[in-house]
């Protein structure tokens, strides 16, 4: 026994050792957003101050940045989660010999590198408004649609969607996997249309995970840079501007950035988990009240069914 | 039929003989489960789901990579010359990874930096193997209920910190006036600092970092699933610790091992953020080099087949990976 | 309103395995019909093909005289309780009941009148805000059939809906379901493999096969005169001695068997040469040496008492044993193990039958 509990001390220690190289870096950025030296120390920690949050709040381009990268969070979110929920359910009905090389095609941006991603939407995208020889020269986009659509932000919402629905597909595949198909076949049954099988039935069964992955593909974009770098053009969003600004030296601003985005993720983390617990418990009280009723049914005889004419 | 035009319809051609297939079958063999795509779906979803299916596979995936490739295969040219009769295939952007189109010489800095990447993105993924590995099996097998929850609570919360701010982060503790060197010349280890991001250590760390998680989630949902008694089993049968690894665990978490390593791999091959903040200015990197072709450069031909060759060593990776593991990709990726 | 459901010449064909082979049958409006066979005889294929979510690969299905072919199963005039039941987890009760009736544009006032009046019959009044997971076994399974009854269908189908249940409720839902019937007064076609359920509901059964409907018949006559060897030996106990006819007339047939020469009812008129089985029910043994009928002899392997009868297990021909129910007050001594029985049957009760597929134990 000895030796397991050795062992288990080890990888205590271990797991210890494990977040400190995770949070370690995080929290000594952190310290330096509220230090008062200009260049963002920890040690020896010379006053507390919040001048590097309101720095960051008058930075103008790290506002449009933000402001440009919500749009685009919210466009890949209306994008690709219906994108992804259309593969999945096409997943399942696809002519069967073309199944293989559907998934191949849906789950390839998830192995292909963001810059590969941001590079081919921009070449493939900069000729179809520009080019006269586009698609044997008959189907070229019309001249106006460059004006209107050949922009940072719609391109990185393209770009950033190639490979956000593929997430959205597999969050949304796991759970219909899950789905029983004698639901379908029981509304069909009662008389629904097919179509209303789809609102009333699986829409409502899919919601948590359409509700993921809507939350995964908007923060899978706010966080993107290296497709979004090449996808943007000349437009800007936070991270790219956080990436330019890293590049031209280091400010406690940063950090400060940083400290903000924590606390949201934490928020997020707790917020989440109260929902699950709370899940959790009304689910566990559900299972309570049937057994109740088994018990009931079981031990006070039978029901006695009211006579109805029917 | 310029080329271009070539590529943009073969995805159409692929879908054709697909469905001409899936006709024949139709007609020839009675399933009676059968029921129609429009009959399962009506006219309106049916329409919505295939325009949201095309534009995606077609418009996003196929037809983007496909045109990257036809450009690499052209010569670079000015706009107005593009599509004219200068503009034939050619190898010649492939080439100049290997001979250089300046001095004819052998092209040592790009063929160096291809190689460089590759080793070092292998090298990181093992690395975060070895580091994620003990906490997944932790959390898996041997926590409590409570201790998981909390864990992956703080799993979650840094994994949505940006790349940019943790390579940031890294910068800060490894700087010259950063804590580490603060803290080694207080201890009268050195008198000077230590260059951690010129000699790459940086850049190293910062890769691991960034992609510490990619690792752990996948590795976690494998063994996860692994039943408690086969490894209570083996104990009782005597295995030592390290044999139940090797024997029960490593075996049956192949799958998420696969995809851990293909996402790191390609995530750490494919990253721009370690080598440009956390690299030294002799860093090289190919990725880096492939964001100078298009910021620098605007040699586009060029980059887009330094990409190709990135992309294609990503699948090679994947490849050997799955073969290696005998994982099937469906089941590598979930 | 009841409608009968005709299926001619039903073939359903997945790839090359034959699931229902050239079925032939007419079930009546207003009876109670019940498919019974062993798991994977092709009876849920029958229900499934009823309801529409499977077109036949040849043949007719006919509901109330009327072709259904082209017809999908949300347009048929049938409702189908599922095997697990298949409501709908995110609804409450009343919206579970009267789904059918939303999907047919019926506004909220009918549609909540309605469910109340169903909730009413299955004896959850008041119950109907509830959602489904709060709800025991039997009370999921009244919501399933109110569910399937507020559309008013012509045919209820059920596939094995008892079968999740435990046993007192089991037996208890069986007389339910058959109260509902008689009530509502509309056909009911009921899949099951036990045969329990089979003969105290249904009106008649059809037993069947690999895919094959072997005999179609009232409970009793299905017990009494099975058609094949397949029904004899499915539907309840039945002792079979294989051998060959030696001597055969109108009504009578002798088998030749290990046990030697053996007598029963020769309904299939089998002739002197045809290979047969006699099949003998055990409580048509009666032990001891009869003046009338046949009598054989074997060592008794086992006894078991069971209350209210006790099983006696010869020692059979092959590896099979010969069983035999004793009545708890029919006299005489029960003979223990080791001892060697002598038994008879009255020749009324032994049944020749020509030789075929034999259920599987």
């Amino acid at each position: 026994m000895t030796s397991g509990f050795a062992l288990r001390v080890m990888l205590g220690f271990y797991v210890f050792l494990f977040f400190i190289y995770l949070f370690g870096p995080l929290v000594v950025m952190g310290v330096t957003a509220f230090n008062t030296p200009s260049y963002p120390q920890t040690i020896p920690f010379e006053g507390f101050t919040l001048d590097w949050f309101v720095k960051l709040y008058n930075h103008r381009q790290m506002r449009e940045g933000l402001w440009n990268s919500i749009i685009i969070g919210i466009g890949v979110v209306a994008l690709s989660v219906p994108i992804g929920l259309a593969a999945s359910i096409i997943m399942n009905q696809i002519y069967h010999r073309a199944r293989g090389l559907f998934y191949l095609v849906t789950v390839s941006p998830l192995l292909t590198p963001g810059v590969v991603i941001g590079i081919s939407t921009v070449i493939f995208w900069k000729d179809a408004f520009e080019s006269t020889d586009f698609f044997l020269t008959y189907a070229y986009l019309p001249a106006f649609t460059k004006a209107l659509f050949y922009k940072g932000i719609v391109l990185s919402i393209l770009g950033q969607s190639s490979f956000v629905a593929a997430y959205c597909l597999l969050i949304i595949m796991a759970r219909l996997t899950r789905f029983d198909r004698a639901q379908e076949e029981a509304a069909l049954d009662l008389g629904a249309s097919y179509p209303q099988v789809f609102w009333h039935v699986l829409l409502p069964f899919l919601r948590p995970a359409l509700l993921s992955a809507g939350v995964i593909a908007f923060l899978s974009s706010f966080e993107n840079y290296n497709t979004t770098t090449f996808a943007i053009l000349a437009d800007k969003t936070l991270v790219t501007v956080l990436a330019g600004e890293v590049r031209q030296g280091t400010t406690p601003a940063l950090s400060a950035l940083a400290v903000i985005i924590i606390g949201f993720s934490l928020l997020g983390a707790i917020v989440y988990e109260v929902l699950k617990r709370r899940e959790e418990r009304i689910a566990s009280e559900m299972k309570e009240r049937a057994r109740l009723a088994e018990r009931g049914e079981t031990s006070a005889g039978l029901f006695q069914p009211a006579v109805v004419a029917a | 039929m310029s080329s271009r035009a070539f590529v943009i319809l073969l995805p159409f051609l692929v879908i054709a003989a697909f469905w001409v297939m899936a006709r024949y079958e139709a007609r020839t063999v009675h399933d009676p489960t059968h029921k129609s795509y429009w009959e399962r779906n009506g006219m309106v979803l049916g329409i919505m789901f295939i325009v949201l299916v095309a534009l995606w596979t077609l418009f996003l995936v196929t037809l983007p990579y496909l045109y990257m490739v036809v450009e690499s295969f052209h010569p670079r040219l000015p706009p107005t010359k593009r599509f004219g009769p200068e503009d034939y295939l050619t190898l010649e952007q492939y080439k100049s990874l290997f001979v250089s189109p300046v001095d004819k010489e052998w092209n040592t800095t790009h063929l160096y930096a291809f190689f460089y990447t590759i080793v070092v993105s292998s090298a990181v993924t093992f690395l975060n193997l070895c580091i994620c590995y003990p906490l997944a099996y932790f959390m898996a097998q041997a926590g409590t209920v409570q201790q998981v929850r909390l864990l992956m609570l703080g799993l979650i919360v840094p994994y949505w910190v940006n790349e940019i701010l943790r390579a940031f982060s890294i910068r800060l503790l490894l700087a010259a006036k950063g804590l580490i060197n603060q803290g080694l010349m207080g201890a009268g280890l050195t008198d000077a600092p230590i260059d951690f991001l010129g000699n790459n250590t940086g850049m190293w760390v910062g890769l691991s970092y960034a992609n510490l998680l990619i690792m752990m989630f996948p590795l976690y949902n494998a063994i996860e699933s692994l039943d408690k008694n086969q490894i209570e089993a083996a104990r009782d049968l005597g295995a030592p610790w390290w044999k139940i690894h090797r024997d029960v665990v490593i075996p049956y978490a192949k799958p998420g091992i696969a995809s851990g390593c293909t996402m790191v791999f390609m995530l750490a091959a494919g990253s721009l953020a370690a080598p440009l903040f956390l690299g030294g200015p002799n860093t090289l990197w190919f990725t880096a080099i492939v964001y100078d072709f298009f910021f620098q450069a605007f040699n586009w031909p060029r980059g887009s087949a330094y990409a190709f060759l990135l992309l294609a060593a990503c699948i090679t990776f994947v490849m050997v990976m799955l073969r290696l593991f005998k994982v099937k990709l469906g089941e590598a990726i979930r | 309103m009841s409608a009968g459901v005709d299926l001619d010449g039903v073939t359903v064909r997945f790839g090359n395995f034959t699931a229902v082979n050239n079925a032939n049958l007419a079930i009546r409006g207003g009876e109670f019909f019940s498919f019974l066979g062993p798991s994977g005889c092709g009876k849920t294929t029958i229900l499934r093909t009823v309801s529409g979510f499977l077109d036949p690969s040849a043949g007719k299905v006919k509901i109330g005289g009327q072709d259904m072919a082209g017809i999908g199963p949300n347009k048929r005039p049938t409702a189908l309780i599922f095997q697990n039941l298949a409501l709908f987890p995110l609804m409450t009760v009343s919206e579970n009941i009267a789904y059918g009736l939303r999907v047919r544009g019926m506004d909220k006032a009918t549609r909540r009148k309605k469910a109340e009046e169903l909730l009413d019959l299955i004896a959850l009044s008041g119950q109907g805000d509830k959602l489904v997971s709060e709800l025991s076994g039997g009370q999921k399974q009244r919501v399933a059939i109110a569910r399937a009854l507020a559309v008013e269908p012509q045919v209820l189908l059920l596939d094995e809906p008892l079968s999740a249940l435990d046993l007192k409720l089991r037996q208890h839902m069986r007389n339910e379901l058959r109260s509902i019937q008689q009530r509502v007064g509309i056909t009911f076609i009921y899949i099951t493999h036990d045969q329990g359920e089979a003969l105290t509901m249904s009106d008649r059964i059809a037993v069947m096969s690999d895919g094959v409907i072997e005999q179609v018949a009232d409970g009793k006559t299905v017990y009494d005169e099975p058609e094949t060897a397949f029904v004899a030996s499915f539907v309840g106990e039945n002792n079979p001695f294989p051998g060959k006819v030696s001597k055969a007339s109108k009504d009578e047939a002798v088998v030749d068997t290990a046990f030697g020469k053996l007598k029963g009812r020769n309904p299939r008129g089998l002739k002197a040469g045809d290979k047969a089985i006699l099949f003998v029910r055990p409580e048509s043994f009666k032990l001891g040496k009869g003046g009338e009928g046949t009598t054989l002899e074997s060592p008794v392997k086992n006894v078991a008492f069971e209350g209210n009868m006790t099983h006696v297990f010869l020692k059979g021909a092959a590896k099979k044993d010969i069983t035999l129910t004793v009545g708890r007050h029919v006299g005489g001594k029960v003979p223990e193990q080791g001892e060697k029985a002598t038994v008879h049957y009255a020749d009324g009760l032994g049944l020749v039958l020509p030789e075929g597929k034999m259920a599987r134990e």
